[in-house]
């Protein structure tokens, strides 16, 4: 696998991101490949906002994972486990060939994120809708010890946003003045029955963290400099911040990118290996770009 | 009995335990879903209000903080109605505190019949067996406001996560005053050899009362249990008991599915199986009237009780 470095770095470029990001979709191709159970397409919508939170934007310690003062990482959307795991993997919170054990029996690596299992989990995550609640607790309890300028980050999913508890959370936060909190939406527009707007279509979510009383900005997903600038400005927001990210769901693996039918699907050997093909070819010329003297 | 006894309801136990407790441990935080003046934490609000989170009509939203904020090193107090905090909210409670096994205390009042007049809306006669079957959630009902005072300042002691049921209308004192601890559950409130009665929560004043009567009227010596930690069942006292008797009656406030009945029923199948006839509620909901008229129309009566054992007996 393709060395990386392990600290966060808060001046990481946007090229090593966006290399980075690359890096983490390798590794969900090979632990859904070997697993062969899980949400991959979930997981390669999320990789570059991960990225930019795991390398750059979290404030947190891969050496003391309970330190108090960190930034939380709250994964809502907990069926995108598998690209938390890999991020947390390559900062050293666990081996790398624990992602090889995603799924199976006495490996910690669980379906959905578990916080009695898995160092950097902070909350078990996985039935849609209770993240962002859970998020509000945190960011409550911080502000209760005097460290709110520890920032909450919870990712989030379409399904969340058809969640009525997300709203419930969305009106408490704005309720309760909590400002060391976002919400970013990862909006790949495919749920498990079909598209977001054929099943149960959110309308525009921006619109509505907006009218619940908070900041609300939308990105290109997938566009790293915009998502490190709206991470970075959700911190110093006023009001709550979301980030509603419009994704593709399966970004950066051509044969699932935008297309209907692998939620929750595992990809199929040959599936695998072209994915990791196409994403190898892209980390070379990523990898290539940040050589000296480009 | 009930007549001369003083009473008070449960769920001013918890209001005032809650409120002791907000004193001497700083990390303790209660939350309510709009209705912190029928469960009681509205005294802590007031006493504590930065410590205080007030979440409105949303229980779920509720929950999943309180799982936030025990994650996060407080220890939080989670008040509604029963029916809310496990039936609303069962998978909040499920995934977010059970699963992880944090200690957020659930605290239920108006829990089964006795609320009375809202009717079968609000009635909640499923929760014990909710509760009960949920991984490593324990299971607390106390019998009187002396006890549930008690159970809520031990709480604070206790491990993992807890679910406390109080109720709505005064209950006769069973205590005479704050007991030491709750220990492992079951205290024998009245010795005797002739049948075991077990009971919780707000049954427990009525099963005394079934047995001065059973006494009285029958000649028959009841040994009244009130088992005020339902999950995990102390089976030993169980079987202690049986083992004295070799018959039993339950009586709860609850479904005769999935609740305390259950749970002594299955102890005795395993280990001593002797009969043990459930006095609670069938398949059905329950109805608006007073809390001392639908508890009658029910069955959830001394007299109710008392029948159930002579059944038992003549077996």
């Amino acid at each position: 696998m393709p060395h990386l470095s392990v600290v966060p770095d808060a001046h990481a470029s946007i090229a090593e991101l966006e290399r980075n990001a690359t890096v983490l979709r390798m590794d969900c191709v090979r632990m859904l490949a070997v697993a062969k159970s899980g949400h991959l397409d979930s997981s390669l919508s999320s990789a570059d906002i991960v990225a930019a939170l795991y390398h750059r934007v979290l404030r947190h310690d891969p050496q003391q994972p309970r330190w108090p003062e960190r930034d939380r990482f709250v994964l809502s959307k907990g069926h995108g486990a598998p690209i938390q795991y890999a991020a947390l993997a390559r900062h050293g919170y666990f081996p790398m060939e624990d992602l090889m054990g995603l799924r199976k029996l006495d490996a910690h690596l669980q379906g959905h994120p578990d916080m009695t299992r898995t160092p950097g989990i902070e909350v078990s995550t996985g039935s849609l809708g209770q993240g962002l609640s859970m998020s509000l607790g945190i960011a409550l309890a911080l502000r209760l010890d005097g460290i709110g300028e520890a920032h909450v980050f919870t990712l989030m999913s379409d399904g969340d946003c058809q969640e009525g508890q997300s709203w419930e959370a969305a009106m408490a936060i704005a309720h309760f003045g909590v400002t060391n909190l976002t919400a970013i939406v990862d909006y790949n527009h495919l749920q498990t029955d079909g598209t977001t707007e054929e099943v149960m279509d959110t309308g525009d979510v921006r619109a509505k963290f907006d009218a619940f009383g908070w900041d609300a900005v939308e990105i290109d997903g997938h566009d790293m400099p915009a998502i490190v600038e709206a991470l970075e400005w959700s911190r110093s927001s006023e009001r709550p911040a979301a980030i509603v990210c419009q994704t593709r769901k399966g970004k950066g693996v051509s044969l699932m990118e935008g297309r209907f039918g692998f939620h929750g699907k595992p990809p199929a050997p040959e599936q695998a290996e072209e994915a990791l093909a196409e994403l190898e070819a892209l980390l070379a010329e990523q990898t290539q770009g940040l050589e000296p003297g480009r | 009995m009930s007549a001369t006894l003083d009473a008070q309801p449960t769920r001013k136990a918890y209001g005032d335990a809650l409120l002791e407790l907000g004193e001497t441990h700083p990390e303790v935080v209660a939350l309510d879903a709009d209705l912190s003046v029928s469960t009681q934490s509205a005294g802590f609000g007031k006493r504590f209000p930065e410590r205080f989170f007030n979440v409105g009509a949303a229980e779920a939203n509720m929950m999943s903080m309180a799982c936030g904020l025990a994650a996060t090193g407080k220890v939080p107090y989670a008040s509604t109605f029963a029916i809310f905090a496990t039936g609303r909210a069962y998978d909040q409670v499920r995934l977010g505190i059970a699963h992880n096994e944090l200690n957020v205390r659930v605290c239920a009042s108006h829990g089964g019949l006795s609320l009375g007049e809202d009717g079968a809306s609000h009635q909640m006669i499923e929760d014990i067996a909710l509760m009960r079957a949920m991984p490593k959630m324990q299971v607390v009902v106390p019998a009187d406001y002396h006890q549930a005072y008690r159970a809520v300042m031990e709480s604070y002691d206790r491990e993992g996560p807890m679910y406390m049921r109080f109720g709505r209308p005064a209950t006769p004192f069973v205590y005479d005053e704050v007991p030491e601890t709750l220990g492992k559950g079951i205290d024998v409130l009245r010795e005797g050899s002739d049948i075991s009665i077990f009971a919780c929560g707000h049954m427990v004043w009525r099963a005394l009362e079934a047995a001065d009567v059973l006494a009285r009227e029958d000649g028959v010596e009841a040994e009244v249990l009130n088992v005020a930690i339902v999950k995990p069942l102390d089976s030993e006292a169980v079987l202690a008991s049986l083992g004295r008797t070799g018959v039993a009656v339950t009586a709860e406030e609850h479904r005769k599915a999935g609740g305390l009945a259950d749970a002594v029923r299955t102890v005795a199948a395993e280990q001593c199986p002797v009969p043990v006839l459930a006095v609670g509620v069938d398949d059905r909901f329950g109805v608006s009237g007073t809390s001392e008229a639908v508890m009658e129309r029910f069955g959830l009566t001394s007299a109710g009780i008392a029948a159930a054992a002579r059944k038992a007996l003549s077996r």
